[in-house]
């Protein structure tokens, strides 16, 4: 063999074949991704500012990281942010597990209603924002105007300035665009359950609910974190939305991670407190990608199903 | 009799929550397509009009340049770039994903797992986060507000997710196909035209379409590197209606009509592919 071998330069040599094939995919995450990543984790050790381009060779250590650390506006954000990846990524698996449920009972027209589920997965996240930035609007907005019509409320609800209410209609818009990634995932699980585990239970005499928790459940579960992988994957995309919806206003109170930065970097051209706040949500993105992969890795291991 | 009637009233309360559900997903993009057919006018009246009275074309004329009345926007330019950034893309991404997902599904080798994880967390960097040094770079070479610099950033925003959709469309082809015909004299390379591709081909069509509405929808990266006409996309350009202090909500919807579009269109045709891929990759590793 290696004989054989010998004349053939390295490059036509069977064990390089996928790394061929898969250079031209390293190559342009390496150019695109990587590098960038490694210009703004330097650019965060310095204090640069996009006005002054010469800041760029302006080393200052940790002060970046120490400044954001220490700043009360940075760690509301974050706070903020976390608290509404939480709400949102649990409603959305608890509304998307009961809409596949439902839809699985029903019979006729599912295919149909398959398919007007996954509308909002491919809206674009700023359509959302628009779309629900025009239908909470205080003075001409639907729901205001039905409130009204209907006699609920005499008066016009700040539904985008009240900050616990603007919070509330970003969470909506965020939860109308994702539950369907749930349903749809949870909705090909329970299609793709076996029957006979299901009907023993029932002969040894479980009732509906135990049949749910002890065999449905656990069934399900790999694809609920494959929904949950996904959806973490562009967790940022509530950015989109926000900044349609309110701009982090009023006076800050809307403020996620990802709008910080934005605001940071662009609005104030500091660069390298920017960078570093970019690495922090990064990190966030990470951690929760990573969580959610290692408990699909579980789920699957528990099933014993696949590989 | 009892059961009976129990079932019964279960399925109506199935479908009374059915009804809510699709009201819900439906109304408010409803609402929408419905205010991009109405004049301002109506859209601001009070009290609210709620049957329209008015319906025409004249929100999509302004926006596209025809009539009398014209606003400032100019959306055929946006709609222009967004299609060719978004389609050569798309196109590009593909065939890195098809390279990419062959050795992937077909061949072992060292690291495999690894980058297979790199691939993926480069995907987990928000957008809004990758903008900064992406911006810093561009604007030093002169990439910032040209399509080509948006094009380069939603290839590598689409490799990753391609190459794990056409991963798992090429795992599902037995291997041993294409190794019949190699002992029948195919070549590799014409094994993978001849058998795989053309088996592969609708998952790798709806992974197309999904890197497609991808960039088609992005706006976080988009926001920060584009200026002008010379590059911005449609979602960029329906802020643009939001920069003055009032909003013209019937035009802004007309273009939120063009914007959707495309994606139901699509969607429509990908919807079957894109459940399975995403399962069949996600749960047989």
């Amino acid at each position: 063999m290696s004989n054989i071998a010998k004349g053939v330069p390295f490059w036509r040599k069977e064990q390089f074949t996928p790394f061929i094939l898969l250079s031209p995919a390293i190559l342009t995450l390496m150019f695109v991704v990587l590098l960038p990543l490694l210009f703004s984790l330097y650019t965060s050790f310095t204090g640069y500012r996009l006005i002054r381009p010469e800041s760029l060779y302006d080393w200052v250590g940790f002060r970046n990281y120490e400044r954001i650390f220490s700043n009360k506006n940075f760690w509301i954000a974050f706070g903020r942010t976390i608290l509404f990846l939480t709400i949102a990524l649990n409603v959305e698996f608890i509304l998307g597990l009961g809409i596949a449920l439902l839809i699985n009972r029903i019979t006729w027209g599912q295919r149909t209603l398959r398919t007007f589920m996954m509308f909002p997965m491919m809206f674009s996240p700023i359509l959302v924002g628009y779309q629900f930035k025009f239908i909470f609007n205080d003075n001409i907005g639907i729901l205001n105007n039905a409130l009204q019509a209907l006699g609920l409320s005499d008066g016009a609800i700040p539904w985008l300035v009240d900050k616990y209410l603007a919070m509330f209609s970003i969470l909506f818009a965020e939860i109308w665009m994702s539950t369907s990634v749930f349903a749809i995932l949870l909705l090909a699980g329970l299609f793709a359950m076996p029957r006979d585990p299901l009907e023993a239970a029932k002969v040894d005499g479980c009732n509906a609910w135990q049949v749910f928790r002890h065999i449905t459940l656990p069934f399900i579960m790999p694809f609920a974190f494959i929904a949950m992988t996904i959806r973490s994957l562009d967790v940022a995309r509530a950015y989109d939305i926000v900044d349609v919806m309110t701009g982090g206003g009023p006076a800050g109170r809307t403020e996620l991670l990802w709008t910080l930065i934005a605001r940071v970097g662009y609005d104030n051209s500091r660069m390298g407190q920017a960078n570093a706040m970019a690495y922090v949500s990064i990190l966030l993105s990470i951690l929760f990608t990573y969580y959610f992969f290692t408990k699909l890795l579980a789920a699957r291991k528990y099933m014993g199903g696949a590989e | 009799m009892n059961s009976a009637l129990k079932k019964r009233i279960g399925n109506v309360l199935s479908w009374v929550m059915t009804f809510l559900l699709m009201l819900v997903i439906c109304v408010p993009g409803l609402w929408v397509v419905l205010t991009a057919f109405r004049p301002n006018s109506e859209v601001l009246a009070k009290p609210a009009v709620w049957i329209p009275q008015n319906f025409n074309l004249n929100n999509f004329a302004k926006i596209f340049g025809f009539g009398a009345e014209q606003v400032a926007i100019p959306v055929p330019a946006y709609f222009t770039n967004s299609l060719i950034i978004a389609l050569t893309s798309t196109a590009i991404a593909l065939l890195i994903g098809m390279s990419g997902g062959y050795a992937f599904a077909r061949y072992r080798f060292r690291f495999k797992n690894g980058l297979f994880l790199g691939l993926m967390l480069s995907r987990t960097v928000p957008g809004i986060a990758l903008s900064l040094p992406v911006f810093m770079i561009w604007s030093r070479i002169g990439l910032i507000d040209a399509k080509l610099g948006l094009i380069i950033v939603y290839v590598a925003l689409n490799v990753p997710f391609t190459v794990w959709l056409i991963d798992g469309f090429f795992r599902q082809i037995p291997k041993e196909m294409s190794e019949a015909a190699q002992v029948d004299g195919c070549t590799r390379w014409e094994a993978f035209w001849k058998i795989e591709f053309p088996l592969a081909k609708s998952g790798i069509a709806s992974a197309g379409i999904f890197a497609f509405l991808t960039s088609w929808n992005e706006y976080a990266l988009a926001s920060q590197l584009t200026r002008s006409t010379d590059s911005k996309t449609l979602p960029v350009g329906l802020m643009d209606f939001t920069a003055q202090f009032t909003i013209d909500w019937a035009g802004m919807s007309a273009m939120a009509v063009i914007i959707i579009i495309p994606a139901l269109v699509l969607t429509f045709l990908v919807q079957k592919h894109l459940i399975a891929g995403l399962t069949f990759g996600g749960v047989k590793g």
